[in-house]
Parts: structure tokens; sequence; C-alpha cells
């Protein structure tokens, strides 16, 4: 086909314009992208560049180090030791299930781990690392590690746990740790970031807990920087942490592991404290349970047992429970009547066995009376009328009045959980608590710490020290932190006639050392050792019937307060047996058992003991010698 | 003129053909190539592997390809028009059947040596096809109904069939290219007016259709134009390429925080980081220098195309020359303004940088055409 060279030429003209007028357009829009070019790289380049570096660094956290709790002579309750688990990385397993399977055959793989971890492997990215099995043994690891070539993705991992190596002895006063649950995030007002990482530690109850600001340190930081998917490409900047402060208690882990071996079949409750400084050298309650059962969450059969139990071993009754402090609190009623010059330390009272008080008759323990007494007899022999009469006399508000001054009735904050203030009532208590005014009979009552009157095995420990001293002692269990001792709190006078003070100690010497005293079977015959002390039994029940015949739980409780050596005190004790029976039968004893431990500071002479007694305490002592502590938790839940 | 009248003697023949090259455009096609193996290189974490260095191979085999074609004589390219659309329809076909799926979308098919897209080769044979076309018919004919028709059936058959697969981005490629030969061959206004009108009737019968029965359009596609008009609605989903692509951009600033320095592409925060989205890459090492001088460099090849087609007098040569500058305009227009937040993320590549065998291969092909074109225009 041929065609003019006027029509091509016309047509090449057409297309030359049309060509131009694309090709202007194509370059228009050119310059428009170079505009929007410069609006995003140059006008919002500050803005865009901040969002990037937003995009790119993460902050990590980097859990401190707990700090670790020692007793008085450095001996470990709670450290922290490595714990392994075993972790698997979908992206370098490959076949997961194939990997999981041969697994199964190197390590202890119940199906329901199986079956979580794949559950969480197929929600969580591939490159992150996801828990198989927790708290493995070195074993395991070990297995895990030569095996390595057949377990493509799966390696052990090193964390850190708590671990209590005094196993029972020290649960109701170290505690334990536990994962951080929602009730604890619920219960901060602004939880620590720290708290969320996974697996996080953190204080569930007494020193572990109260003291948890010490012992928890600050979390480091590290920025990394991360790609879209959240992986670490590599570490930018670390700010270390602080660790926790490790703890020293007052307490002595020999005589702790002693007192709880020498409790245990017992529901009862020793406590006992440094006369000079307040330390608490021993605070056992029994039975006692393994707080490192809980750690990684306890299970229902270990957990069950431990919550019904009668015994209530979870219960740190030293300063949890609240008795009637039943006779041990005569001292107070007598101290309160002395001080206000009442009546004299020789001064007798007439006990017939019972004494009328606004129609009402209040027997004396002794149906036939204990004739005239003094101060001294109606200790010795635990009379009751004698004190019946000095609180007719002086009144229930300078009673407790006086207990307060010795410790009774408030709360002595220890770092322990549950710290119960006791009660010692009044008037105006009475009236607000129950809307009932106080009668002549609660008075009664309350002069032989019956009644109204609780206190704390741990408040009767400080009474003791207190008449022991004259001082106001206070108890602290916390010795140091970081190596800086802290300070002993309340070393002030009490403000007692030194001579009253004396009088008491004596009639209580006279308690444990003179024939016809309650406790005098429970003496202790070493010279420059002697113990004095009181017996005390609190009622359960109203009626007065033979201990023996009743069930356990309807038994009266035991106490006793001692303190020794007489002539220069050095420990005062309070034991408290729940439903022993009698105090000078159920409780003197293991008083006189423990001071010996505390006075020698480990196992006492047998000639420390009355010549009669011997033959059973070299049994005992036996019994109890070098027994681990962990294999006393097993006998004490035995028995429980 | 028609390439029988060629004064056969002014052609240069054999290889002293290559003296008579469009030197400065290949200058320039490599010059973009080497900024892509450059970017490859970065967003591999500095590596030839695994971008790179297969890039450059398939750039050096394409060099010699195009350089290839561009000697062979543009009469027989013309007389061979026909047959290569109608190849790349039958391609397209045969994708349907036993097209392997990528990306949610039957696009390729593995010959073994190299997956084709035959969408990638239509975008040429389909402007080959019509600028032989608009040799053919008579000048005062273009603009009657009837062969207006005619170029529009040409155009609508590949393009349905891209669309099917479905490859929006191509597809629009494919018409805007063809709507533009149709402009440059002649055809009159009016005609453009009323598609235009047409056009935005359709448009909004497509978004009328979503959620019926007859929905025109697959849900993602609904989706990117949702997030392209409000990318913050979906910051972490669909609306998350986007908005990435804008950070790394903006991020880079005037000079660009230095070669293999980009965080936001090194860390995987963006998308098709060796692909669709390379430019962000360049764009967040170079900074707005960079990109303006990438962007510099691809205006220079379309002043080259559009002075070597004004300069040659031979309708088809002509005609194929822009229609291939105005394909590879359409290219990079739509990639750019998909980076930067102007278009919905189509899936696009920048043409020569991006990560990917069958695209330069073609393009390079299509530059040897216009070097052909460029070689044998009659003088």
């Amino acid at each position: 086909m041929r065609r003019s060279r006027a029509e091509t030429d016309a047509s090449h003209v057409k297309l030359s314009r049309r060509a131009a007028l694309l090709g202007g357009a194509q370059l228009l829009f050119m310059g428009g992208l170079a505009a929007r070019m410069r609006y995003l790289q140059v006008d919002q380049a500050d803005q865009f560049r901040l969002l990037a570096e937003e995009n790119r660094i993460n902050i990590r956290l980097i859990p401190p180090k707990r700090g670790e709790i020692f007793d008085r002579n450095g001996v470990q309750l709670a450290q922290n030791v490595p714990s392994y688990r075993i972790v698997i990385v979908r992206e370098d397993a490959g076949d997961v299930e194939d990997v999981l399977s041969r697994l199964a055959t190197l390590i202890d793989l119940t199906p329901e781990q199986t079956e979580s971890a794949l559950a969480e492997l197929n929600r969580s990215a591939p490159f992150l690392p996801v828990t198989i099995a927790e708290d493995v043994s070195w074993d395991a690891v070990s297995a895990v590690s030569v095996n390595a070539p057949a377990l493509p993705g799966v390696s052990p991992e090193v964390g850190s746990t708590r671990v209590y190596p005094r196993g029972s002895d020290f649960a109701h006063v170290v505690g334990r740790v536990g994962r951080v649950s929602q009730k604890d995030l619920d219960a901060l007002e602004d939880p620590d970031a720290v708290l969320r990482i996974p697996r996080f530690q953190i204080g569930k109850i007494n020193v572990e807990a109260r003291e948890e600001a010490l012992l928890r340190g600050f979390a480091g930081t590290k920025q990394v920087e991360v790609n879209a998917t959240g992986r670490v490409m590599r570490e930018l900047a670390r700010r270390e942490g602080q660790s926790g402060a490790d703890l020293q208690l007052t307490l002595d882990a020999k005589l702790q592991n002693y007192v709880q071996a020498r409790l245990s079949g017992e529901s009862a409750a020793v406590v006992i404290i440094d006369c000079e400084k307040g330390d608490v050298l021993a605070n056992a309650s029994a039975p006692s349970y393994d707080p490192n059962l809980f750690i990684g969450g306890i299970s229902s059969k270990n957990y069950d047992p431990l919550l019904n139990s009668e015994y209530r071993p979870l219960v740190n009754k030293t300063v949890q429970g609240a008795y009637p402090p039943g006779s041990t609190f005569k001292m107070m009623t007598a101290m309160a009547a002395i001080e206000e010059g009442i009546i004299g330390p020789d001064e007798t009272v007439y006990c017939p066995g019972h004494l009328e008080v606004g129609g009402r008759r209040f027997h004396c323990w002794k149906r036939a009376g204990h004739g005239w007494v003094d101060l001294e007899n109606s200790l010795k022999k635990s009379c009751d009328v004698y004190y019946y009469d000095l609180a007719l006399k002086v009144g229930i508000e300078k009673i407790s009045a006086m207990a307060q001054r010795f410790g009774l009735g408030i709360r002595h904050d220890l770092p322990l959980s549950s710290v119960n203030s006791g009660l010692t009532p009044t008037k105006d208590w009475k009236l607000r608590q129950r809307g009932e005014s106080w009668v002549i009979g609660d008075t009664v009552n309350a002069s032989i710490g019956q009644g109204f009157m609780l206190a704390s095995p741990l408040q009767l420990a400080v009474m003791t020290a207190r008449i022991a001293t004259g001082r106001d002692v206070t108890p602290r269990i916390v010795k140091s932190v970081n190596g800086v001792e802290e300070p002993v709190l309340g070393n002030g006078s009490l403000n007692m006639n030194e001579q009253n003070l004396r009088r008491m100690r004596r009639a209580m010497n006279a308690v444990v050392n003179d024939r016809r005293g309650t406790a005098y079977r429970s003496r202790i015959i070493a010279e420059g050792m002697r113990m004095a002390g009181k017996t005390g039994t609190s009622q359960v029940r109203s009626a007065v019937v033979n201990n023996n015949e009743v069930p356990w739980e309807q038994r009266d409780h035991a106490l006793f307060v001692s303190f020794a050596p007489y002539d220069a005190p050095r420990y005062a004790c309070a034991v408290l047996v729940e439903h022993g029976g009698g105090g000078s039968t159920a409780a003197a004893p293991i008083a006189r058992d423990v001071m010996l431990q505390a006075l020698y500071e480990g196992e006492p002479p047998l000639d420390a003991y009355p010549t009669a007694d011997r033959g059973r305490i070299e049994t005992q002592q036996k019994q109890l010698r070098d027994v681990p502590p962990q294999a006393r938790i097993n006998k004490g839940k035995d028995q429980a | 003129m028609s390439y029988l009248e060629y004064t056969v003697k002014s052609v240069p023949t054999g290889l002293r053909k290559i003296f008579y090259l469009n030197w400065p455009l290949v200058l320039l096609l490599t010059a973009v190539a080497g900024t892509g193996f450059l970017m490859l290189y970065s967003v591999a974490g500095g590596g030839y592997g695994p971008w790179a260095e297969p890039q450059m191979k398939r750039f050096a085999i394409g060099l010699v390809l195009m350089i290839g074609v561009g000697l062979v004589p543009i009469w027989l390219w013309r007389n061979l028009a026909g047959v290569a659309y109608g190849i790349s329809i039958a391609l397209l076909i045969a994708v349907e059947f036993f097209g392997s799926i990528g990306m949610g979308a039957q696009r390729w098919i593995d010959l073994g040596f190299m997956r084709l897209q035959p969408s990638e080769l239509t975008k040429i044979t389909l402007v080959m096809f019509l600028a032989a076309y608009y040799d053919w018919l008579p000048a005062k004919k273009t603009s009657r109904p009837l062969w207006v028709l005619l170029p529009l059936l040409i155009i609508v058959v590949p393009t349905a069939l891209v669309l099917k697969q479905p490859d929006l981005g191509t597809a629009i490629l494919l018409l805007a290219a063809g709507g533009g030969l149709m402009f440059l061959a002649g055809v009159h206004w009016a005609y453009f007016a009323t598609v235009l009108a047409a056009g935005i009737g359709l448009v909004t019968t497509v978004f009328k259709s979503r959620g019926t029965s007859w929905q025109m359009l697959q849900d993602y596609q609904f989706r990117r134009i949702d997030t392209f008009l409000d990318p913050s609605s979906d910051p972490l989903g669909a609306g998350y390429h986007i908005t990435q692509s804008k950070i790394a951009l903006g991020s880079g600033g005037w000079t660009g925080r230095g070669f293999m320095q980009g965080t936001q592409s090194r860390l995987n925060f963006l998308p098709e980081k060796h692909t669709d989205f390379i430019f962000t890459t360049l764009a967040e090492e170079f900074g707005f220098v960079g990109g303006v001088s990438l962007l510099t460099l691809y205006a220079l090849i379309i002043v080259f195309c559009v002075v070597s087609a004004v300069m040659n007098k031979d309708r088809f040569a002509s005609l194929l020359t822009l229609g291939i500058a105005l394909n590879f305009f359409l290219f990079f227009a739509v990639n750019m303004s998909m980076v930067m937040g102007l278009a919905p993320v189509v899936g696009v590549p920048l043409p020569l940088v991006s990560y990917g065998g069958s695209a330069m291969l073609v393009l390079l092909l299509a530059f040897g055409l216009v070097q052909s074109a460029h070689v044998h225009r009659p003088r």
C-alpha cells in the first residue's frame, strides 16, 4: 500500500504533536512525584525519623537477682539456684511433632506437656522459644545437650528460681516466693513492669513478702534492635539493674532446726528472743510445711492435706495465733497492783478455793484453796483467788495499761505475715466492739488471762523479756541488710520500780525451782543456767473436766513463759502447745529443752537436767540429733 | 512512508549497526539497573546473594538480548507483531490452566530456566500490535467508530484475561498503555472524553457492587483501595505497607541515612523490600537527593525515547517507541506513587530496579525494539 508523502507527513506532524503532549504530561507527573518526595523527605522528615526510631528500638527488662536470706551465722535460708527448662523454637525444629516425640524418649514428658507445647507453638511467632518442660533435672539437660543433633530447635535454657535449703524449718519466718498472680498485680496501684516478666517470682508471705522491696532489687534494661516481627537483631545498649539486698536474719538456723524438730507431732509454737537486743533467735510453729513445694505452683495432692489439717500447718502460730494467755498473765495483774501500791509483795490474801463476786462464784483451780498466799506463793502455786482479789482492787483499765507496757495487746511489727496484735480489753473496748458494758466478772476472768484477754506467743516472749530486763525489749528479725546492721529498737527503761520487778523475777524463779512450784519438774540444775518462768493453762471450754476425757480439740492450751539464766537473763522464751493440756506437763519441758539448747548453743550436757530425767532426755537427744531438716518435715507431716 | 520506500543505502547494515545504536539510552538503562544492584546489595544486608548477583546476571543477558533485538530490522518486528500478540493471548489463556500460584494470584508459567509472566510479555506485544495496526490503517480512518472499536477489542481481551488472574495492577497498565497508544495514533478527542466519563461511571458501579453477589473485584482489592483512601484505618493490617513505606521514605531526609544504614528496610519493617518497595530503601538510604536522581534518570530515558520517536518518520517505529516509553513511564509512575502513598498498593515493580527476572528481560527486549527502531529509521 502506498501513501502520498503529504499524507504521511501530516500524520507524522500530528503524531509528534501528541507525542510532545503526552511526554509533557509524563514529565509533569514526574515533577509531581518529586514534589511529593520533597514533602515526605524534607518537610516531614523529622516526624518520620522519630517514627522510625520507635519502629526499631525495643526496651527489654533484665530481671534483677533477688536478694538472698541468711541466718545470724551466715547459714543460707533462701537462695537462688539455676533452674533449667527445655525450650523449642519452631522455625529451627522443622517437623515439631517428630522432634517432640523424639524428645519424649529422652526425658519424662507427659502427654499434657507435649500437647500444651504444641498448642503454644501454633500460637506464637516461629522464632520465639516455647517452654516444653520446666524445672527439669540436670540429667535431662545433659540428655538434651548430648542429643542436640537429633533434636533441632530444642535447647535447655537456664533461669533462676528460689530454693529454701532448710526446708520446712523456716517456712514460718522466711516464707516463700511464687509466680506473680493477677491478684498480686491488682493489689498494686502501679505495678513495677518487672512483675510482668514471665516466670518472675515475688514474695508471697512472711519475710519474702514483707521485705519484697528490699529483696527484689531493680530491673535493668537493654535496648534491642528488633525487626518488624519482633525478632531481636542485636543489642544496642544495656543498663544493668540492681540486685536485691541480701538479708541476714536474727534467727539461728541450728536452734530453729532443733526447736522445730522438738515440736514435731504437736500443734505448737515457740519463740525465743534475746533479752538484750530483742533478736528473735527461734520462731517455730509446728507443724510446718516445705515452702519449696509451693514455688512452681503446688499440686492439690500436696496442698489439700496442709489446708485441711486441724493442726493448721499453714498458720504461723507464733504471731498469727492469739490465745488466752492463762496464768502466764498473772505477772501483769500483780505488777499492776504492786506498782499502784495497792498491795505489797509480802502482803497476803486468803484463798479459800473460790471467790464470790457479784453473786457469782469464781473458783481457784485448787478447790481446797491455798490458804494465806503472798506474791511469791501465789505465783509458785498459781493460786487464782489472789489475782481475782488484786484485779478487783486495781481494776481492768490499770491491768490492761500495764500489760501494754509489757508488750501485750500491741502489734510488734515484724516483717511476718498477719502479725496479730492480741487483745488487752478495756471497758471502752467492750462497749465499742460488743455493745455491752463491762461487768465485774470480766475483770476477774482477765486477771488470770482468760475471757477477752488474748496474746500471741511472740507477745508473751516479749513480756517475759521485759520482766527479765526491766527494759522495753522490742523484737526484731532482720539483723542486717546487705551487711549493714539494722538498729536495735526500744532499749529504754520500762520505768518500773526495780524492787518490784526483782520480786516478780524471784517469784518466777520459785515457780520453776521451788520444790512446790508448778514447773519444778522442768527445772535446770546447771549452775548459772537456772530458768525462771510461769506455767499457764488456758481454757478452751468452760466446763472443768479432766483433759484426758475430752477430744483433742477441746483440751486446754498449754503455755509456759520463761527466761534464763535467772541471775543474768540472756534469753526469754514462750511456749504454746495447742490443746496440750497443762502448761506444767506439756509446755514447760519443751521450754527447758529449747532454752538449754539456746544457752549451750547446741546440745546441752545431760547434767544440766535433774538426775531423774537424764535417761529419758538422753533418748530424746539421740532421736533429734543430726536429723536433716528435710527428713523432719516428713516426720512432722505424717503425724499431722 | 513505509519500509518499502527506504533509501536502503542510508540505513547501516551488518555489524556496523552497533555504532548506530542509541548508546545514551543504553547508558541510562545501565545506570538505572546499577542503582538497582546497589539497592539489592543493601537490602540483603550487604551481600550479593540472594538478589544482587542473579539480577546482575539477568541484566547482562538482557543487555545482550536487547542489542540482538536492536540489530534485527524493524520491519521484521512489524511483520511479527500480529504473531507476537497472538502468542501472548495464548499464554494468558494457558496461565489460567497451568499457571502456578504465587502471592494469591495465577501469574506465571514455570519454563524450567525461568518463570514466564505472560502479562509482562503482553505489555509489549499489545503495544507492538497496536502500532502495527495504526501503521497499516490510513490516517483518515483513524477516528471512524469501526476502526476505533477494533483496537479497543485488541486492548480489552488481554486486559480481561489479566484481570481474571487476578492482577489489577497490570490490567490497569495495559489499559493505560493501549489507550495512550490510541491517543498518540491520533484518535479523536471526543472518544477519550467519552471513555473518561464512562470510566467514572464504571468506578462508581464497581464500588456499588461491593458485598453483592455480582462483586466485581476481589475483597483484597477492595481493602487495598480502602486503606489507600485511609491508611490509618488499619495500621497493622492492610495499611501497614503504606505506613511503613512512608516512615522509611520520610526518615531518609535530604541526603538519607547512608548506604546500608536504612534501618527500616534492613529490619524487615518494609514489606517486599527487594521487589515492589525497593524505592523506599533507596529513598531511605540516599534521601531526597537519591530519589530525585533516580527520577531524573527515568525522565531522561523518556525524553530520549520521545526524541528518537519524533525524529523517526516510520509510523510503526515511532508509535512503538512512544508506546514502550509510555509503558516504562507507567511502570515507575505507578510504583512510586504507590510507595509514596499516592496510589493503592497494586503490586507493580520499579522497572529495572526491583528484583525480578521476567520483568527485567521483557523490558530490555522492549528497549531492544526501541533500538531497532532507532537504528533502522529512514534517513
